[in-house]
């Protein structure tokens, strides 16, 4: 008793250091209910045949397919996002708000919703799809590329939304004197700008790999689960569960330690950006 | 001629209206306060900005004409080196000085061995392979002006580059830049906020302001006849507005100067500081200095002291009154006077130091 009162008192004699009770509750509830869940999956992993489990044919199949697709979706929305970030920072055309607005809604919109969007669009009978199949016999969904394509629709919000942040950040006039040095828009693009904002790029990559990574209803509803082609490691939690629970555990693992390498590349730009030199 | 421009440009509030013209090898300083559009008349220029109306004509061809002729910056012959060096910093100092010769079509290796040169030349020898974070302010600036001059540029744009620099490099990095300038065959236009960058540089100086020329002239004669109260502050004189009438001037604000030549008509009147001195009661017979009879100062007035700040080895007095002044005194005889703002204080000024000039 006396401790704690003494300890209270201290605490109040400090400047900055306290945290008023009404604001320190609901934070400690919000970090165990956060941390919580993550211990309870490392609680009741079967670290026992934790070995057998991971080398479970199926296992390293939804990893191999997960890994691939997120990483194809990746290069996609580089291609795609990069130059469709600096029309968002750069250009003066009227509509850019709108623009960005449109962009953006994959960022709030439900996946589900999205998987339903692009099945629309691109399924058999879709505004796009049914030419894709008269023409070139081309069906998308239900395959790998499904998967690609859920993903990056999905995905490539985050990377745009970075590397356009990353662009009104840099310095415009580098660009400026690139172009007195005789280098057109293009040249300075390549070999000015995209080195200037490389570590927003590698950023906005990184999130965009791992939303990719761990997308589950767009994936499910526009490419389907069939185990090989386009059962990625979320889709395999979900059906372990129901059958075998132990499997879906240590499923979780790995994507939970995939995560964590996620969070431990990006940690250096959330934390203060110290260092942000090249 | 090398250079002839007309630029006008709205700028906000402020609608800039400018013309230029600069031989070759002749150095052009564009003078004025900040915010008075010179920087937007640079970047005209260089082709960075799009100016509303106008001309820019560089050795003959026509790089601007307002709807007709629109050459982008990256097209036009020039050179610019910027306040703060926009070195790339992703580059070794080599490759940034390398970087005009690479996009205009020159192979790596004949690019680097120029660009070496070129960093011979301004006195980074060896330092090529730094990364621009590695040099010091000084050193920064003189790749940046490497980097602007190793494609020989017909047309050389400096906008403030030595205002990032301290004091004591500044010094030495403007000797250098005078001796690049005298070597630079082309036009060259330096915009500066700063008259001692003006009077060591250029061959002649156009002062800017609101948009405006209002005053040009070689720089000693710019420093000597100030025609505006910027400049006149800029080359620390006071500038007073009036009326010639023989060897006095009537004063547009009230008062009369006597001045040390005939004058008639509409002139400026400007005082030196240093010209100035100050006495507890009306000065009488003699100069308590030397003890040398001046007759009767003519030019005597009672004034009020606003404030008094040091100034090196003297104190700078802004005196009001009727007729407004500016006085240097040293410290020891701001001491003697033993003045506090507010209090009332003689000022002499001999005619013959006054100068008188046509408005």
């Amino acid at each position: 008793m006396t401790t704690a009162s003494r300890r209270r008192v201290r605490r109040q004699g400090r400047r900055d250091g306290g945290v008023p009770a009404p604001l320190l509750v609901p934070a400690a509830v919000a970090v165990v209910f956060l941390v919580l869940p993550l211990v309870g999956l490392v609680v009741r992993a079967p670290w026992s045949d934790l070995g057998a489990q991971l080398t479970d044919p199926r296992v390293g199949e939804a990893l191999r397919l997960s890994l691939e697709t997120a990483t194809l979706a990746t290069l996609l929305s580089l291609v795609l996002g990069v130059p469709l970030a600096w029309v968002l920072a750069r250009s003066r055309a009227r509509g850019r708000a709108v623009l960005r607005a449109l962009v953006t809604v994959p960022l709030v919109l439900p996946p589900v919703v999205g998987g339903v969007a692009l099945f629309l669009v691109l399924g058999r009978r879709g505004l796009v799809g049914q030419y894709l199949d008269q023409w070139f016999g081309w069906t998308i969904p239900f395959s790998t590329t499904a998967v690609v394509i859920a993903e990056t629709f999905v995905a490539m919000p985050f990377l745009v939304i970075s590397v356009e942040g990353a662009l009104r950040a840099a310095d415009a006039r580098f660009e400026d004197a690139a172009a007195t040095l005789g280098a057109d828009r293009w040249t300075t693009f390549r070999r000015v700008t995209l080195p200037l904002i490389a570590p927003g790029v590698a950023a906005g990559a990184v999130l965009c790999w791992a939303r990719a990574l761990g997308e589950f209803g767009a994936t499910i509803t526009f490419a389907g689960n069939f185990p090989g082609t386009t059962q990625t490691m979320p889709l395999a939690v979900y059906l372990a569960l129901q059958s075998d629970p132990q499997a879906a555990i240590v499923l979780s693992l790995v994507l939970l330690a995939v995560s964590l390498a996620t969070l431990l590349l990006l940690r250096d730009r959330w934390l203060g950006r110290a260092g942000a030199g090249p | 001629m090398s250079l002839a421009a007309h630029v006008v440009v709205q700028r906000g509030g402020l609608l800039v209206d400018v013309r230029l013209a600069v031989a070759d090898g002749e150095v052009l300083a564009v003078l004025g306060p900040n915010g008075a559009g010179k920087s937007s008349v640079l970047r005209v220029l260089a082709g960075l900005l799009v100016p509303d109306d106008g001309r820019v004509v560089v050795d003959g061809d026509t790089v601007w004409d307002d709807e007709r002729v629109h050459v982008p910056a990256h097209r036009r012959a020039l050179g610019m080196v910027f306040q703060d060096h926009l070195l790339f910093p992703h580059l070794s100092v080599t490759e940034n000085v390398a970087f005009g010769l690479r996009t205009r079509g020159v192979a790596r290796g004949p690019a680097r061995a120029a660009a070496d040169g070129w960093l011979t030349r301004v006195g980074l020898d060896g330092m090529g392979g730094r990364r621009p974070g590695e040099l010091s302010g000084g050193q920064a600036q003189r790749a940046a002006l490497a980097r602007a001059l190793v494609g020989e540029p017909r047309l050389l744009l400096l906008d403030e580059p030595l205002s990032a620099l301290d004091a004591r490099t500044r010094l030495t990095v403007r000797a250098e830049l005078r001796r690049h300038l005298a070597e630079f065959a082309g036009a060259t236009v330096l915009v500066t906020h700063d008259p001692v960058d003006a009077l060591a540089l250029a061959d002649r100086v156009v002062v800017v302001e609101d948009g405006r020329v209002v005053q040009e002239g070689r720089p000693a004669d710019v420093a000597r006849r100030p025609r505006t109260d910027y400049v006149a502050r800029l080359v620390g004189m006071t500038l007073l507005a009036g009326t010639g009438r023989g060897d006095v001037v009537d004063l547009d604000g009230g008062g009369t100067v006597a001045v040390g030549e005939e004058a008639t008509g509409p002139v400026f009147v400007a005082v030196r500081p240093e010209s100035v001195a100050l006495y507890l009661s009306r000065p009488g017979g003699a100069d308590p200095a030397s003890g040398r009879s001046w007759g009767s100062p003519r030019n005597v007035w009672p004034t009020r002291l606003v404030t008094a700040t040091p100034h090196g080895s003297t104190v700078r007095c802004d005196l009001d009154g009727e007729v407004p002044l500016t006085a240097d005194v040293t410290v020891t005889a701001f001491a003697e006077l033993g003045l506090a703002p507010g209090a009332t204080v003689w000022a002499s000024v001999k005619a013959s130091e006054v100068a008188v000039y046509p408005r």
